[in-house]
């Protein structure tokens, strides 16, 4: 099986038009490679990049440099110059991602939200539901809270509704920005359980992760963002 | 993934005099993928929608659709009235104002039965039976599909001219502005039930809009447009969430946090 996941010499920086074309170098050069069955952490000091790395190899924000090459269906994708459909097709059935916060929609309930990223894939919506019912349960949410809007829930409530929407699929790549930020201890080792199976399953993981404890325990391999600063770069 | 696109939009330019309505844009749509045009009033968004819909003739460029028999058709060279069996059939068209799309002084049943008439269904009572469903789907009481839109509101008003618009099971729908107008809790309504009738029916959508909230949570791609001309585009939240250009990211930073 080809490499999941190849990042090869990307650069980024942003722009800011409105404080008079300041340019603010994020990234640069960042090359490395994720086998199936790892899960490589970005670390490094808060603001050096490690969220902008994510958020590219998401296609959340646009790459300036460099290539992004993914497995998706046994065709190589390169997420930096895809096509939007392309995009999100490689995100529909390959690409995965548990962002820190919940996006929450109006009108739909926890349990639809989780089970979305399945149906989607085409499996029927009974079939979706039951999975998604069997991960919160497994995460400690209330059953009184699946069937509201999650807008009103807490913090570390809103989490784990992030959480299984993010585990529910068998995406190849899953990309991991803090999803144990605001949980307490015992759902933190939820977690740190479901990271294991997706990596006896063959995922290969990318996260961020500020608490030591969790970090230690999924961590292959950590990767210091802070050799891909672009003032390093440059000197 | 289908692999041809359902509409081929060619350098399509239009002038009104020497005024710019849009210029130069081109772009390709895909069944299942919904398109947001944003920009602030007078970039030309409702011009550019008006000359793909066919309620304008671009000045330049060329609009090609793929019609159900697999052919491409160059829109501006069908005649009037086949034009017009695919706006009744194929296409659907959500005006802001509800007024616009339906006809206020017949009955909810009979506005959306209308269409299905102009399609060849005749069964009064199959007719009614889809009319009274696609209510439901919009969440209107089927105890009003008696009742004329003249009596709804602008919430209902709107839900109702939805419903008039996909009972033919439309491949592409366009909208203008469809939550303008409507306050925050019934915009919210609406916007769910759009977004769940887009996913289930596997609609093509091209919606224009000056809200980037509705832009983010029904899109899939957006085009930001200044001047007449688009000056970015691309999957909707790396534009909203990294936006390139001078334009787009004043835009962006205008949105009032609630």
């Amino acid at each position: 099986m080809a490499t999941p996941l190849v990042v090869s010499e990307v650069a980024k920086s942003f722009t800011m038009h409105l404080r008079d074309g300041i340019r603010r170098p994020v990234v640069a050069n960042v090359s490395f490679s994720v086998k199936a069955g790892e899960c490589v952490v970005l670390g490094g000091p808060s603001g050096v990049g490690k969220s902008s790395i994510l958020k590219m190899l998401y296609g959340n924000y646009g790459v300036d440099e460099g290539q992004i090459l993914m497995d998706h269906d046994g065709k190589l994708v390169n997420l930096a110059t895809a096509e939007p459909r392309t995009v999100l097709e490689v995100r529909r059935t390959t690409l995965g991602y548990v962002s820190q916060f919940l996006r929450v929609v109006p009108r739909v309930s926890a349990l639809d939200i989780v089970a979305e990223p399945l149906q989607a894939r085409g499996v029927a919506i009974e079939d979706a539901r039951a999975r998604a019912a069997e991960l919160l349960s497994k995460l400690n949410l209330p059953k009184e809270l699946w069937s509201l809007p999650p807008a009103t829930f807490s913090g570390g409530e809103q989490q784990r509704v992030n959480i299984a929407r993010g585990f529910i699929t068998d995406h190849r790549i899953l990309l991991l920005d803090e999803p144990t930020a605001s949980l307490d201890a015992k759902n933190r080792a939820v977690v740190v359980e479901l990271i294991a199976e997706k990596k006896a399953k063959g995922t290969a993981l990318i996260g961020i992760f500020h608490d030591e404890e969790v970090r230690d325990a999924v961590a292959d391999r950590i990767l210091d963002v802070s050799a891909f600063s672009p003032r390093k770069a440059a000197a | 993934m289908s692999t041809v696109p359902l509409l081929k939009v060619n350098d399509v330019s239009k002038f009104y005099g020497s005024r710019i309505g849009c210029r130069n844009v081109s772009f390709e749509l895909y069944a299942g993928e919904v398109l947001a045009i944003v920009g602030e009033s007078g970039s030309g968004k409702t011009t550019l929608l008006s000359c793909l819909s066919t309620r304008l003739m671009p000045t330049s460029g060329i609009v090609e659709y793929h019609m159900r028999d697999g052919q491409y058709r160059d829109l501006a060279r069908m005649g009037e009235a086949e034009r017009r069996f695919l706006m009744r059939t194929d296409w659907g068209f959500v005006h802001q104002n509800p007024a616009d799309g339906l006809r206020m002084t017949v009955s909810a049943g009979a506005n959306v039965g209308e269409r299905l008439m102009a399609v060849g269904d005749r069964h009064y009572g199959n007719i009614r039976a889809a009319a009274s469903d696609w209510l439901e789907r919009v969440e209107i009481g089927v105890d009003r599909i008696d009742d004329q839109p003249r009596a709804f509101s602008g919430g209902m008003r709107q839900r109702l001219q939805i419903a008039r618009n996909l009972v033919t099971s439309p491949r592409l729908v366009f909208m203008d502005e469809p939550t303008g107008g409507l306050d925050v809790s019934v915009q919210a309504r609406l916007l769910d039930l759009v977004r769940g009738l887009v996913h289930d029916l596997g609609l093509a959508a091209i919606i224009v809009t000056h809200d980037l909230a509705v832009a983010r949570l029904l899109s899939h791609r957006m085009m930001v447009m200044k001047d007449g001309a688009v000056i970015e585009q691309g999957l909707t939240d790396r534009v909203l969430d990294d936006p390139r250009e001078p334009y787009t990211q004043l835009l962006v930073s205008s949105i009032l946090q609630v």
